[in-house]
């Protein structure tokens, strides 16, 4: 089933022309309008007049979010403010968020390419779509919205928690399909459970899930207990939000929208292309967006491309489920977390040491995360009191600079695992 | 049908298209807008073969047409209304159309249809006997469109054709190119006259200064805030302040 078909089913002939053109004229309007392209490639000696294919695509300079937060909140803007009709940022919670723009095209586009990801997902005008991603400055809960409104589908914008009520709405509502991370699709599966609902009572046939990794065993389990078809779908609002690629009814990858992006798959060490089929990190180049276009971004994304046609006929290739990510984020109930942000505030609190290690778990379905830090030894000399009191504030700056609460264990010096002299920051146990 | 890659063209030392990559497929009309200079009819010059590439790749019908002369590429199916009609203004009417299927003779099949020409242009059929210098610019731009359809011709190529003339004509020149590509003819269209190009194609590319800067459909180009300053003259500033 598709959205656009004609433009899903081109052939790869006409799909290179189409994705060089849309490059060429990228390039010369981030060259024309964005100061940070106009300054990096002259100052790499670039003439982007001498590139000539896809593959010169290479000689390029990748764009990081550490570039987003550099230039931070419009720098990276490729048309005038007033131009721009939407905002967005990122998840990540510190001050130096990334921020994105759309003018109305990009919102037209954004829309359409949601449209036929939720139309491979199975939904049609016919769906009443719930929609349980927060609305805000995430994309998932607009990018969505858009593109099933677009379908015409009917578009209940619910946004994410009370799982009571999302519940009491799917019953009344006979919602047919459901839009959310994975994790809270089990939270409502189980919660549905413990209302005492038969699950066949529910009108549901289809959920679209993304915004965080999940495992095939995770996708049988929400199949099973939901009672429809799972479908994942791959976004970044680095790039544009949701709809950037989605999996069609075969289940056996995410169909990437090659004439809006151009996707490469890079070793992240050597920063060379993977050989073809082999795992790397995913970096895509956007071919039409107005508003903030981006050249290389690298997403610290790791999957691998399927070259094999789809026997769903949408001749787009596809890219693997992500299965991890290239640098230490954490995705954590949705919420963007680096360790890197938790050194500077332990830096900050006396009597503790900068040693720590984060310990995520899965508690039933949801995320939960310990702090263990290292302390000087006096602390643990001295009474309860004091160290509840620092175990408090630990967790107080913590939680306001992260975004999430979290659980705060004090550890003897040099009690955290060290590899290669370093400590081991992260410790995860959640079974994805 | 059409398919270039990066062409770079120009005369002598002076280049004029940087890189230009852009494609038509059948049936379509495709315009390419922009401002005087940016480089539209050296484009067209150089898929017509009139003016030699530096480097790059044009594909005609799978064919690469830099190995021909500019005859041949119109034999093969691409024919050109040049800037400013070009009529043989000492000849009359019926002899422009009937030099227009002077490659019809070199194919086996020699048709000179001039009724199906009259058909879209009765004006000519009035005209038929009349000197093509005592038309007026609307009917020279007809004859030179018709004279170019005598070739039969697979993509028709037209540069300004709404050039010099008043409203009324742009309108009915402009409302013959739509029913021509509803009668499954490809049409690649230069034009300054952005706002009447972008109504009738369905898709176009934007020209600046040799390179390509934009390309969309044409309701996405009609809503792009700097086609709309640069080519559709809408003063936006002017109208924020409102």
């Amino acid at each position: 089933m598709f959205w656009e078909p004609d433009k899903e089913t081109i052939s790869r002939e006409e799909l290179e022309q189409l994705q060089l053109e849309r490059l060429e004229s990228t390039l010369n309007r981030v060259y024309l309008n964005v100061p940070f392209y106009h300054k990096k490639f002259d100052e790499m000696e670039i003439d982007i007049d001498n590139l000539r294919s896809l593959e010169d695509l290479r000689k390029l300079p990748f764009t990081t979010k550490e570039d987003l937060r550099n230039n931070y909140p419009y720098g990276l803007f490729a048309v005038p403010l007033r131009e721009v009709v939407r905002i967005h940022a990122s998840s990540g919670t510190t001050g130096m968020s990334t921020v994105v723009g759309y003018t109305k095209n990009d919102i037209k586009t954004w829309s359409n390419l949601v449209a036929r990801v939720l139309t491979a997902g199975g939904v049609t005008k016919d769906d009443v779509v719930q929609i349980a991603f927060g609305y805000g400055l995430f994309t998932g809960g607009f990018g969505l919205h858009y593109g099933a409104e677009k379908i015409g589908a009917s578009v209940i914008p619910i946004s994410s928690g009370n799982t009571q009520r999302q519940i009491k709405i799917m019953q009344d509502f006979k919602t047919t399909a459901l839009v959310c991370t994975p994790s809270y699709a089990l939270v409502i599966a189980d919660t549905i459970k413990e209302m005492g609902i038969n699950i066949n009572s529910l009108s549901l046939k289809y959920g679209l899930f993304g915004a965080e990794p999940w495992s095939e065993a995770m996708r049988q389990e929400i199949q099973d207990k939901l009672k429809i078809i799972a479908t994942d779908n791959y976004g970044l609002s680095e790039v544009m939000g949701p709809g950037v690629a989605g999996e069609c009814l075969e289940r056996n990858g995410l169909h990437i929208n090659e004439d809006h992006f151009l996707v490469e798959v890079i070793n992240p060490d050597t920063l060379e292309p993977v050989p073809a089929g082999e795992t790397g990190e995913l970096v895509i180049t956007t071919l039409t967006k107005e508003a903030f276009p981006v050249i290389r971004f690298r997403t610290r994304d790791l999957t691998r491309i399927i070259p094999e046609p789809c026997r769903c006929g949408k001749k787009f290739i596809r890219m693997s489920r992500v299965m991890g990510r290239t640098d230490d984020m954490l995705i954590i109930k949705g919420v963007n977390v680096f360790p890197s942000q938790i050194e500077p505030i332990l830096f900050d609190i006396e009597g503790t040491e900068p040693h720590y290690q984060i310990v995520v778990e899965r508690k039933g379905h949801l995320d939960e995360v310990t702090v263990h830090v290292e302390v000087q030894e006096s602390i643990f000399f001295d009474e309860m009191k004091k160290q509840n009191r620092l175990i408090n504030q630990i967790k107080e700056r913590l939680a306001s600079e992260l975004g999430i609460s979290v659980e705060v264990r004090l550890v003897e010096k040099k009690t955290i695992e060290r590899t290669e002299g370093k400590a081991k920051r992260v410790v995860d146990l959640r079974k994805i | 049908m059409l398919k270039i890659k990066n062409l770079e063209s120009g005369y002598g030392k002076l280049k004029v298209l940087r890189k230009i990559s852009i494609h038509v497929n059948p049936g379509e009309i495709v315009t390419i807008i922009g401002a005087n200079g940016a480089g539209k009819t050296t484009l067209l010059n150089s898929i017509a073969g009139l003016v030699r590439l530096k480097s790059g790749e044009i594909l005609f019908d799978k064919q690469d047409v830099l190995k021909f002369p500019p005859e041949k590429i119109v034999f093969m199916g691409c024919s050109l209304v040049p800037e400013g009609r070009q009529v043989f203004s000492t000849m009359t009417v019926k002899e422009n159309l009937i030099l227009g299927a002077y490659v019809q003779q070199r194919r086996k099949q020699r048709v000179i249809d001039l009724e199906s020409i009259y058909s879209i242009f009765p004006v000519l059929k009035e005209r038929e006997k009349q000197l093509a210098g005592t038309l007026s610019g609307g009917e020279q731009q007809m004859l030179a469109i018709g004279r170019a359809l005598m070739a039969k011709p697979k993509l028709i190529m037209m540069d300004e054709p709404s050039m010099g003339l008043a409203p009324l004509i742009v309108k009915e020149i402009f409302n013959i190119v739509k029913r021509l590509r509803d009668e499954g003819n490809t049409v690649l269209l230069v034009e300054q006259n952005a706002k009447a190009a972008l109504g009738i194609a369905n898709r176009g590319y934007v020209l600046e200064t040799g390179r390509i800067v934009l390309e969309g459909s044409s309701e996405d180009l009609l809503s792009n805030r700097d086609v709309q300053r640069a080519y559709l003259g809408r003063d936006l500033d002017s109208e924020m302040k409102i």
